[in-house]
């Protein structure tokens, strides 16, 4: 697969215009921004905000314990926040970064106050409405100590968007004894090129759970998200779903770097084919004691396509305790007759094992969330079987 | 309620089963003997109608039905129920979605039905995830009340069972086949008996559900052949004393002289 030609799109010059309520958006781009969590009427949820095509289109906070703001202004004000912008990736690695850095077009700011527990989540999104747009954010999250955080992010492009590129920078900071959730929900086109570059850094006794949900078309994504265990104590999962159909490449991974003692890291990936290409990568590495990684990536192939799982563990000390389980089948036929043996048809026994498969559950997602999840893994069943 | 007639099975060149005939009628339990590999468990698998086992010869009649054709759910939407002795687990499928899969969308009471089987604390838990062979039997158990069947297949209730939930297994195995009758005033047992619809085809190698269940008829599988109807009780202490090999023996008998006695 070749990689994205950044020259084919446009990286200036789209920029959309403020809105003064996400319900102003039409039914259509509603309905995207709903398959990827974000709710436009804001209940349930602590802030919103909206990045489309070259700038931002709307931002709002509802709870004083956090603070959103577009990137640019978030520099700003924060003298071009020194200890933040560019410290986790390096704006050299690759011609993608340096496109980031050479073109800002936005991004959000997360920022909570330390102590504060922000029980409902925020949301935001990265949105392509325009043709041939490329995309280019840096997303910066700080959550400081003692406090806790959702984040929703989805990535969509308008129903008529054919050909676009979206190049995410995003970096996170979990401070001590601080928590980050973090749900990402992909929709794609099977035309739209992706390559987010994330880190993040998670300090003593902070927890980062990393929820990644991809069921929808894409052409190419590549990305490789790192979470460093900088302090005792520090725990990180990543969890994802990823469904590629025929004309999808993914190239995904995780990696979890244990760099303190008590640390602790588990890598979940499902995966399912149904035509198109997935590389399932994970890798963890322990370079302190004690500390334990777990790495499990189960991959279906239902009607064609490849899957090539490379799970890897470095233990760099003695006492490491690092494991990892990686499969690529099919569904058994033996869980299909039992569930037939209970009165479920044959389509029922199989959704349901593909469901159970996929696991979304474990996730802990807003329950409109979660229904639209299930809704979007039912419709793409009808590629599967 | 079940009439299987010269029924014969392969599974792939292997024939499992060779000419059985057997007949169960409403209500009545009917219990199964026979040494490991006699075929026992293929006889089950075949009325479930699974794919690795095909019927060759003969045929299944369910509740006036032929059913060899048949697929495993119409078989099950049909009445028929079974429990399994290895169940597969089903990940990321809790014991509660699946027994509201099961009651397609009749209104059934999970959690007292989990209470009786002492399994509600289970019902969040993934399907056969990690249990022991109690749980196994408990959560089929659960699941074939939730599912009602008219026969229930029953394979080795006691297998990987301690003593101590054999009382419950054998207690709900009661419940589920005999519907938990007990004396009515105005209705003697034997017309409740006669109004009892579930009916049960059990395998047993230890015999220890006998305590448990009123069984009215069993019989004998070796080598793929059905032999020696006796009452279940009667066959299971002549097994204990002298093993399988007199049904070997019975078997060489030409067909009529094998109701004599033997001795």
């Amino acid at each position: 697969m070749d990689k994205v030609d950044l020259s084919q799109f446009q990286f200036e010059g789209l920029e959309a215009q403020h809105l003064s309520d996400l319900r102003s958006l039409d039914e259509h781009d509603r309905e995207r921004l709903l398959m990827s969590g974000v709710d436009v009427s804001e209940l349930g949820r602590s802030g919103s905000f909206l990045h489309m095509d070259h700038a931002e289109a709307y931002c709002n906070t509802k709870n004083e314990g956090v603070e959103i703001m577009d990137i640019k202004d978030a520099l700003k004000k924060y003298d071009g926040l020194p200890e933040y912008f560019w410290k986790l990736v390096d704006k050299d690695k690759d011609d993608y970064t340096r496109k980031a850095n050479e073109v800002l077009q936005g991004g959000y700011f997360i920022r909570t106050r330390p102590g504060a527990k922000i029980k409902e989540p925020v949301q935001s999104c990265l949105f392509i409405k325009s043709q041939k747009a490329g995309q280019s954010v840096h997303n910066i999250v700080i959550v400081e100590e003692d406090s806790e955080l959702h984040i929703i992010t989805g990535c969509a492009v308008s129903r008529d968007t054919q050909s676009s590129a979206h190049i995410g920078i995003s970096e996170f900071f979990v401070k001590k004894n601080a928590k980050l959730t973090f749900t990402m929900v992909h929709n794609w086109g099977e035309n739209v090129s992706v390559v987010p570059r994330s880190a993040g850094v998670i300090e003593e006794g902070g927890v980062f759970q990393n929820n990644y949900v991809l069921l929808k078309p894409v052409k190419y994504l590549q990305m490789y998200p790192t979470l460093t265990l900088a302090g005792r104590g520090a725990v990180a999962r990543f969890n994802s779903v990823m469904v590629a159909p025929k004309g999808s490449h993914i190239d995904s991974g995780n990696r979890i770097i244990l760099n303190a003692p008590d640390t602790r890291g588990e890598i979940i990936s499902r995966t399912i084919s149904t035509g198109g290409t997935i590389i399932a990568r994970g890798d963890i590495q322990a370079y302190a004691v004690p500390a334990r990684g777990h790495l499990e990536c189960k991959g279906l192939i239902l009607g064609g396509g490849v899957i090539h799982a490379i799970p890897e563990l470095k233990g760099a000390a003695e006492g490491v305790e690092l494991s990892h389980e990686a499969a690529v089948g099919k569904i058994a036929q033996e869980e299909i007759e039992y569930l037939m043996a209970r009165g479920l048809d044959e389509e029922e026994a199989t959704s349901t094992i593909v469901r159970g498969f996929l696991n979304v559950d474990i996730m802990g997602l807003p329950a409109k969330l979660k229904e639209s999840i299930d809704r979007t893994i039912e419709e793409s069943q009808k590629d599967m079987f | 309620m079940l009439h299987i007639e010269n029924l014969h099975v392969k599974i792939g060149e292997r024939e499992v089963l060779n000419g059985i005939d057997l007949h169960i009628k409403e209500g009545e339990t009917f219990i199964l003997f026979g040494p490991n590999g006699s075929g026992k468990t293929s006889l089950l698998m075949t009325l479930m109608g699974f794919g690795n086992y095909t019927v060759t010869e003969g045929k299944i009649v369910f509740k006036g039905q032929d059913i060899t054709a048949a697929t495993t759910y119409e078989r099950a939407r049909l009445g028929l129920g079974m429990s399994f002795q290895r169940p597969p687990t089903i990940h990321g499928l809790p014991v509660r979605q699946m027994l509201k899969l099961i009651a397609r969308g009749r209104d059934v009471d999970l959690e007292g039905m989990a209470r009786q089987v002492n399994f509600h604390q289970f019902l969040e838990r993934d399907v056969n995830a990690g249990f022991s062979g109690g749980e196994i039997k408990r959560s089929e158990i659960l699941q074939l009340m939730a599912q009602k069947p008219s026969l229930v297949l029953f394979d080795e209730p006691e297998s990987g069972v301690d003593l101590e939930n054999m009382a419950l297994i054998g207690r709900t195995v009661r419940e589920l086949i005999e519907n938990g009758r007990t004396p009515e005033p105005g209705h003697s047992m034997k017309e409740l008996r006669a109004r009892r619809q579930t009916s049960g085809l059990i395998i047993t190698h230890t015999g220890y559900i006998l305590d448990y269940i009123t069984a009215d008829r069993g019989q004998v599988l070796y080598n793929g052949h059905l032999c020696c109807e006796d009452s279940p009780r009667r066959i299971l202490e002549h097994i204990r004393q002298y093993g399988y090999k007199e049904c070997v023996r019975c078997l060489r008998v030409p067909a009529g002289l094998a109701d004599a006695p033997q001795e």
